[in-house]
This record gives structure tokens, C-alpha cells and sequence, in this order.
């Protein structure tokens, strides 16, 4: 193989032995927040250097919750590639198994060929997912910021949606549900009315977030013109999502892409407007993710009435029906990406077309790229500030690691 | 109502009540946990990872100042008790001659926080 | 000597019971923390401790007691103990000058129920818990950690900070009574002339120092995991930590107790000079005794139902908090209460007061962000 090996050197911009006790100024500490750290959200270890109250250089450790699963990928059959992939962002397994099922069908061909049921169960099972990871990422934040008590009620109700996703596929947060195609099952008797009661609920708890947490007086003067990410940063560091969309760049891959039933089912793609603030500061981001779980609600009202209605259950209706047997795609490079509750999710899969594992999967993964901008969002914040910025990117380690 | 030093000496029991209960418990904590020091245990925490270098660091000299501030407003402050103890005997003139002071006290106020001691950005 | 004697000892023993009161609460403070937190997050809370749990705090208690008592060896021992201890001294000094009732006769022994009343009363007050800071910020620089450097660092600069408002937020209250004898400031306040009514500035000012005191939730920064994982009290364990968290409680108990001495007419209640016709002196101030602690606890649940609804401030923005806002308000309240007085119209101070906040919270309301996110 000749391949070319960049030299370290070239690396210095990332450099994790940058700072020792030597080489400080005076007045200087080298603070660790992680990997053993309530606001870093995992095995993320934020190496800080800190004057006083201000922070001076953020450096992230990263590699804490390494599992090697693109090595992985190389040596397992499509199909059992799906539930590692669950593992990557694990606060919303559906939304990674979909996007990387979409891509191995893309493959095989089977694109727009599936019946609309599944489809419109899988954008259904999705958006629920999309609600729980957004309700963990709202929760939290208000945690980092030190309200603790909206955190417990978007737990609460988060709980519901887990319940019924392991009604649905017998696990509560690593489902391995949505196949390449089809489905593992159809969904259980009752699922839909079970859903419909549900939204209502979520609803109301989204409207006491909103005045417990969004409109609080200290949670705005927290967050309002904290770690302002201009747009064009956004963008030329990756960010996608909710970081880039609150940025104010209406950047949605269910509209730009319009993958699976997205183009037939209406909502709007909310962007940052700097109500309290700049655009593009942390509360943008915390608000867009909140907007955003009304727009699923709305999504998963519609699939439900497609569910019950055009595309209701029916006894020929099997899942399974077209899960192939084999996975042996052509030989051919693929990049899929679908729209996650972080982020753009991306698998770049490349196959030989002689065997049914991958040759190479590599992960586009969102929360990596967003952690990549967070050096620069916090040089010269306060030490409250960089929790602030880094509970707004919500980061989930199993996805930056992988 | 006269005062007396000898209102003060009930506050003895309490001390020997609150030093007797830290001193007790304090003992009786030591012998009934049990000891297993290691080597980690002993480790200052550092989230998990190896500390660079210890507390024993200069500090931002921001912390200070606000102590220095202190001392010097809390002076200011005690003046005034007496002050307002005999507020009312001493009517308009001590009003006003306290409000002048109050006034210099604000304007030295005024200056600090100009001078931007509470600020950390540079 | 025999009548001076007989009421040293009452005394003492006034001294013991608000003790053993203090502790009692303050223990089972941290089981109501804990139900009112399950309550306000739709939990259940500690219920295995007994019926209800209720059991819960003497369960602390014995699992303080047995675990281990760990001292880091790159601590410095001594200040490492005496960190706690001198936290805990502090918060247990403070209740003697707390007026708790009036004149009672108990056994033929005629006395006040207060453990001492000195003419500097609430400066007594004052100084213990200026020196509570002490323990924090000895505590925290001997665990050599830099995170409890920290905290220990945070939580001396934002006591001292807000000692300085709460100081001139007393001095309105001094130009009413003309005394510094807590016992004088509530008999001033008698049959219903709470300072409350004349002070509501001042009963504002005091409460957001007295949160930033115990530091309590919206200014837990000395402790605020997010940042400081513990803060302060990082490297301790067993009842070492036990000593810091229960000074805390203690002191939510005692600051309650002062503000419902200050604000609130101690033990004074609806109805009082009714009882003591009726049922006699005594009786009477054992009822006030009681509404006094009802009131202290009262506020001891405003700090809790705070804690568990408020987010918490920033360093910088807690210290312009104190510095650049709460300190020119009482200024401004002194000088008006000072008007009020002079002028032969108390109630001065109050409208003034109470207009302002009126006025804050229009403004509040017309900058703030409610109507542009709906």
C-alpha cells in the first residue's frame, strides 16, 4: 500500500500536549473537566486552561468510548452491521438505523420500492426517537445551567416514548428495528392510538419547559449571547442540525434531501432568530431543539393519520416480506445521510461487489464536527460559559468516539 | 434595659454544647469508618485523570480584589450602625451629614466599578 | 446569687433546647428537601427509611458515621479537619441571640425565652457568620484541589460581597428600633407593625443575600457541580462532609429565624395580646415561640422550593448582582427610610419600596423576552 501518512507535525493545530504546568503563564491552571464530569455528558475530557474565572485554551480528549466500529463494520454482514449502529448516537437509535438502512437499500436498489407503510413506521419511529434525544439534550441543558427539576420532567415523559419503542421492539434504547427491507415487525396492535394519546401529553410538557426553563430571567442571562456561532463558522466547520440551524441557516436534510416520505408530510424547519440575543448563541440552539419537538409532534400526528388511514394495518401486510436474503450490493462507493436529532449522520460504504460485508464504512458522524468548533467558542469565555457552550452543541460521545 | 458582660455567659454552654457535639462526632466517625487507603484513593481528584500540577498555584488576582473592596466598604459600613442606633436623637443633622457620607462613599463606589474590578475580560 | 444562678440555668437550658431544636431541623431538612424535590419533579422520594421514608435522616446519619474518614495525604491534615468543624461551630453559634418569646414563668422563674439578649444582638449574628466563610475557604485550600480551590476561593468572595448589602439592608431596620438588641427590634414590631410593611426593599435585599450566604441555589457556585464537581468539599467524605451540608441546612434554619425576627415581628402573631388575656403571659409565648419557627421554616421551604425552580448565575454576573445592584438599593433604601422616619411618616419607606419593586417588575416585564418567544 502507498499510502501517504501525514507527519505529526501537521497536526499541531490539534495538538493534545500542548499545554503542561511549565509552559503556563502565570496565574494559569490547568483545570480537567472529564472524563469523569457531570456536564460533559459522557467520557468527553475537556482539558482546560483556565485564569481565574476565564477560560484561556480548551483542548478535548477524545477516544474514552472508542469501540472500533468501523473496523467492525468491515468484517460483519450488512445486516449485522445495524445494531452497532444503533450504538453511535445512542439517545436516537432509530434515527441512526434509518439512515444507514436507507444507504444499504440505496445500494440494493430496493429505493422507493418499499411499501408506504413501512415508511411512514419508520419516519413515525424515528420522530419519536428524535423527540426522546431532543428531550435528554433540553434536559440537560437546563442541568448544565443548574435547573434541575425541568431535567426530571422531560425524563419523565421521555420514559413514555421508551416504553413504547420497547413495546414496539423489545429494547428500550438500542432497538435493532428498522431492517434492510423492511422491518423487524409490524407495529403492535393499539400503537397508534397509544402514540396519538401520548402527543397531547408531550405537548403540554414542552409548553412548561418553555416557561420553566426558555423564559427564565437567569437562564436567558446564561445563555443569551454565550458562544455565538456565526454562520459562515457554522458552515466551515461542518455543523449541521440544530447548531447549524441555530445559526440561522434553515439547513434541513429532510427538506434538502427529502429522503423516505418526508416530502409528503408538512412541517417547518425552525432556525435560530436571536429573540434574547445574538444569532446563533446557545439559547438558539437549546430553542431550535425545542421548536423542533413541536415539528415532530406535528410529523407524528400526520403519520398516525396515514397509519390508521391509507396506509392502515392489513392482514397481507408483512414487514419482512422484503428483507433480502443476502446483502450482496454491486461494487460501488455510497454515501448516505440522513437528518439526526445532532445532526447530519453520514455512512460512506464502500463494496467490492464479491463479498456481503463492506469493504470500508466510515461515519460522518455530527457530534464530532460540532466538537471540533468548541475551542473556538470558548477561548475567553467563563468557566460557567464553556459548560453553557458545551451543553448547547449536545454532544454524545458514542458518536464522536465511535 | 442595662446590659451586663454577664448577659454573654449562657453563650459558654453553648459553645461547650456545639464543641462537645463537633468533638464527638469528629471521634466517633474516626474510629467507627473503617481505613483502606490506596495509592488511587489517595490521588487528588482530577476527573479521572493523572492532576497537572496541585492547588498550590497562584490565583487570579481578581478574587483578591474583591476582598481588598470589601475591607474597605465594610469599614465604611460599621460606621453607620452607630449611626442608626441613634438615628432618630440626632434627626435632620445627622441625616444629612450621613447622607454626604454616603455620597463620598458612592462616588468611590462609582469609581471602582468604573475602574471595572468586577470585569474579567481584558 | 440564687435568683442570678436560677437564671443562668433556665438560661442554659433555653440554650440546649434551641440547640437540640436547630439540629432536629436541620436534620429533617434534608428529608423535606428531598420529598419537596420529589414533589415539585413528580418522583416519590426517600421512602424506604421508615414509614414514608421518614426514617431517612437518622439512615444519613449512621451511613455518615461508618464511612470511611479519609484525609488525602497531600492535604494539610489539620486545616483539612478543621474546615468542617469550624463550619459547623459557626452555623451552631448563631441561634443564642434569637428571640424566640416573650416573658414566660416557668417553675416560679421568670425569664425571656431567648438564649442571651445582648445589646449587640444582630451583630452577634453578623460576625459568627462572617466567620462561617472561614471554614469553606480553609476547607477548601487543604484539600490541595483545584477544584475545591476553587470553590473554597468562589465562596469567600461571594460572601463577602453580599455581606456588604445585607449589612446596610439591617441599618433601616436599626433606624426603626434604636437598638441592636434583637429582643428590642421585635417588640418594636408588636401587634402587627412588622417591618415587612415599612421595609419591603430591605426584606428583599436581605433575602437574596441570605441565599447567596448559605449558598443556595441561584448563587450554589462555591458547590455547582457543573462546573466545580463539588466544589469545595470535593476531597471530603464521611461526617466531614456530613458537617458541611448539615451547616448548611442549619444555616437555612438560623437565617430564617433572623429574617422572621427582622421582617416578620418574631414571635409575634394575629391575635397575640388575645391569647395572653385569655391564657395567660406564658402560654402566649410559647404560642409566639411556635409561630416563630413556623416562620423560620416557612423560609427554610422558600429556600428549597428556589432551589428546585431556579437556574444559577454566572460568577461574574452574581458579584455585579451584589456589587453594582443590591448595594445602591439599600443605600437608596436607608436614605428613604431615613425621610420616612424624620418626617413623622413610616410608611414612607414602604410605599417607596414598594413602588420601586412594582417598577422593577413593569420594566422587567416590558424587556424581558416573554412576548417575543411566544
Amino acid at each position: 500500500m502507498s499510502q501517504h501518512i501525514p507527519s505529526i507535525s501537521n497536526f499541531s493545530l490539534s495538538d493534545p500536549n500542548k499545554y503542561s504546568v511549565e509552559n503556563l503563564r502565570s496565574e494559569e491552571m490547568i483545570i480537567s473537566l472529564g472524563p469523569q464530569h457531570p456536564s460533559t455528558h459522557g467520557v468527553l475530557r475537556l482539558e482546560v486552561v483556565s485564569d481565574g474565572e476565564v477560560v484561556v485554551d480548551v483542548v478535548p480528549h477524545l477516544g474514552f468510548l472508542h469501540r472500533c466500529f468501523e473496523k467492525h463494520a468491515e468484517s460483519l454482514p450488512f445486516n449485522q452491521i445495524i445494531p452497532y449502529v444503533d450504538r453511535l448516537d445512542y439517545l436516537a437509535s432509530m434515527n441512526c438505523e434509518h439512515a444507514y438502512v436507507m444507504g444499504v437499500e440505496k445500494m440494493l436498489n430496493l429505493e422507493g420500492k418499499l411499501p408506504k407503510r413501512i415508511e411512514y413506521i419508520r419516519v413515525l419511529v424515528a420522530e419519536l426517537n428524535r423527540i426522546a434525544s431532543h428531550f435528554v439534550a433540553i434536559g440537560t441543558y437546563g442541568m448544565d445551567i443548574g435547573a434541575y427539576t425541568p431535567f426530571l420532567w422531560l425524563m419523565r415523559d421521555r420514559e413514555h416514548i421508551q416504553r413504547l419503542l420497547e413495546w414496539l421492539s423489545g429494547a428500550r434504547m438500542l432497538y435493532n428495528y428498522i431492517w434492510v427491507g423492511g422491518l423487524f415487525y409490524d407495529l403492535p396492535e393499539g400503537f397508534e392510538q397509544k402514540v396519538a394519546e401520548l402527543v397531547p401529553l408531550i405537548k403540554t410538557t414542552i409548553k412548561e419547559v418553555k416557561t420553566l426553563v426558555e423564559e427564565n430571567a437567569i437562564f436567558i442571562k446564561r445563555t443569551a449571547n454565550i458562544g455565538v456561532l456565526d454562520r459562515d463558522l457554522a458552515i466551515s466547520y461542518g455543523c449541521t442540525g440544530p447548531v447549524l440551524r441555530g445559526s440561522g441557516l434553515a439547513f434541513d436534510l429532510r427538506k434538502v434531501d427529502a429522503y423516505s416520505v418526508y416530502p409528503e408530510l408538512e412541517f417547518i424547519v425552525p432556525t435560530g432568530k436571536g429573540l434574547v440575543g445574538t444569532v446563533g448563541d446557545c439559547w438558539d440552539r437549546n430553542h431550535v431543539r425545542v421548536l423542533e419537538c413541536e415539528e415532530s409532534l406535528g410529523i407524528i400526528e400526520q403519520c398516525i393519520d396515514k397509519l390508521l388511514g391509507e396506509h392502515k394495518r392489513t392482514p397481507e401486510f408483512k414487514p419482512q416480506e422484503m428483507v433480502p436474503k443476502k446483502i450482496r450490493p454491486a461494487a460501488m462507493d455510497m454515501y448516505v445521510r440522513a437528518e439526526n436529532p445532532k445532526g447530519e449522520l453520514g455512512f460512506f460504504i464502500r463494496t467490492d461487489g464479491r463479498s456481503d460485508i463492506p469493504q470500508r464504512l466510515k461515519v460522518r458522524a455530527c457530534s464530532f464536527h460540532h466538537l471540533s468548533v468548541l475551542p473556538t467558542l470558548s477561548r475567553g469565555a467563563y468557566l460557567a460559559d464553556l459548560v453553557a457552550i458545551v451543553g448547547s452543541l449536545d454532544l454524545v460521545m458514542g458518536e464522536v468516539d465511535r | 434595659m442595662n446590659y451586663q458582660p454577664s448577659d454573654f455567659l449562657p453563650i459558654f454552654v453553648q459553645l461547650a454544647a456545639a464543641m462537645g457535639f463537633i468533638v464527638f462526632t469528629m471521634i466517633v466517625t474516626h474510629i467507627l469508618g473503617p481505613r483502606r487507603s490506596t495509592k488511587l484513593k489517595d490521588e487528588a481528584f482530577e476527573c479521572g485523570i493523572e492532576s497537572q500540577g496541585d492547588a498550590r498555584t497562584p490565583i487570579s488576582i481578581k478574587y483578591f480584589l474583591v476582598a481588598i473592596l470589601f475591607v474597605l466598604f465594610d469599614i465604611e459600613i460599621v460606621f453607620m450602625y452607630p449611626w442608626a442606633v441613634n438615628f432618630k436623637q440626632l434627626s435632620w443633622t445627622g441625616f444629612w451629614e450621613m447622607a454626604v457620607f454616603m455620597g463620598l462613599l458612592l462616588a468611590g463606589f462609582v469609581y471602582v466599578i468604573k475602574k471595572g474590578i468586577l470585569k474579567w475580560e481584558k | 446569687m440564687e435568683p442570678t444562678n436560677t437564671l443562668f440555668m433556665a438560661k442554659a437550658v433555653i440554650i440546649l433546647v434551641v440547640f437540640a431544636i436547630t439540629l432536629g431541623v436541620a436534620a429533617y431538612s434534608t428529608y423535606f428537601e428531598r420529598k419537596i424535590a420529589a414533589f415539585m419533579q413528580d418522583r416519590v422520594g426517600p421512602d424506604r427509611a421508615g414509614p414514608f421514608g421518614i426514617l431517612q435522616p437518622l439512615a444519613d446519619a449512621v451511613k455518615m458515621f461508618m464511612k470511611e474518614d479519609f484525609i488525602p495525604s497531600h492535604a494539610n491534615k489539620w486545616l483539612f479537619i478543621m474546615g468542617p468543624c469550624l463550619s459547623m461551630l459557626t452555623a451552631l453559634m448563631t441561634s443564642a441571640v434569637i428571640p424566640f418569646g416573650d416573658t414566660v414563668t416557668v417553675a416560679g422563674v421568670t425569664f425571656d425565652l431567648q438564649g442571651i439578649d445582648v445589646n449587640i444582638g444582630i451583630l452577634w449574628v453578623f460576625g459568627i457568620v462572617s466567620l462561617g466563610v472561614y471554614g469553606i475557604l480553609i476547607g477548601g485550600w487543604a484539600s490541595n484541589n483545584k477544584y475545591a480551590l476553587l470553590g473554597g476561593i468562589r465562596a469567600a468572595s461571594q460572601n463577602i460581597s453580599y455581606e456588604l448589602a445585607m449589612g446596610l439592608s439591617i441599618i433601616a431596620i436599626l433606624m426603626f428600633s434604636g437598638s441592636l438588641s434583637t429582643k428590642t427590634i421585635v417588640e418594636a414590631q408588636q401587634n402587627g407593625h412588622w417591618n415587612i410593611f415599612y421595609q419591603p426593599l430591605g426584606f428583599i435585599i436581605f433575602i437574596v443575600c441570605a441565599f447567596a450566604e448559605c449558598n443556595r441555589t441561584p448563587f450554589d457556585l462555591p458547590e455547582c457541580e457543573t462546573e466545580l464537581i463539588g466544589g469545595y468539599h470535593t476531597e471530603y467524605s464521611s461526617m466531614k462532609l456530613g458537617f458541611y451540608l448539615f451547616a448548611e441546612y442549619i444555616n437555612m434554619f438560623i437565617s430564617g429565624a433572623v429574617m422572621a425576627t427582622l421582617f416578620f415581628g418574631g414571635y409575634d402573631y394575629p391575635g397575640y395580646e388575645f391569647v395572653a388575656n385569655k391564657l395567660g403571659e406564658t402560654p402566649a409565648a410559647f404560642i409566639g415561640a411556635g409561630a416563630l419557627i413556623g416562620k423560620a421554616l416557612f423560609f427554610v421551604f422558600v429556600f428549597m422550593w428556589v432551589r428546585w425552580t431556579l437556574p444559577r448565575f454566572r460568577y461574574d454576573q452574581l458579584m455585579n448582582l451584589g456589587w453594582t445592584g443590591l448595594i445602591p438599593l439599600s443605600i437608596y433604601n436607608v436614605l428613604v427610610t431615613g425621610i420616612g422616619i424624620l418626617s413623622g411618616q413610616p410608611i414612607i419607606a414602604g410605599i417607596a419600596g414598594f413602588v420601586l419593586l412594582i417598577l422593577g417588575l413593569i420594566i422587567y416585564d416590558q424587556l424581558t423576552v416573554k412576548k417575543k418567544i411566544a
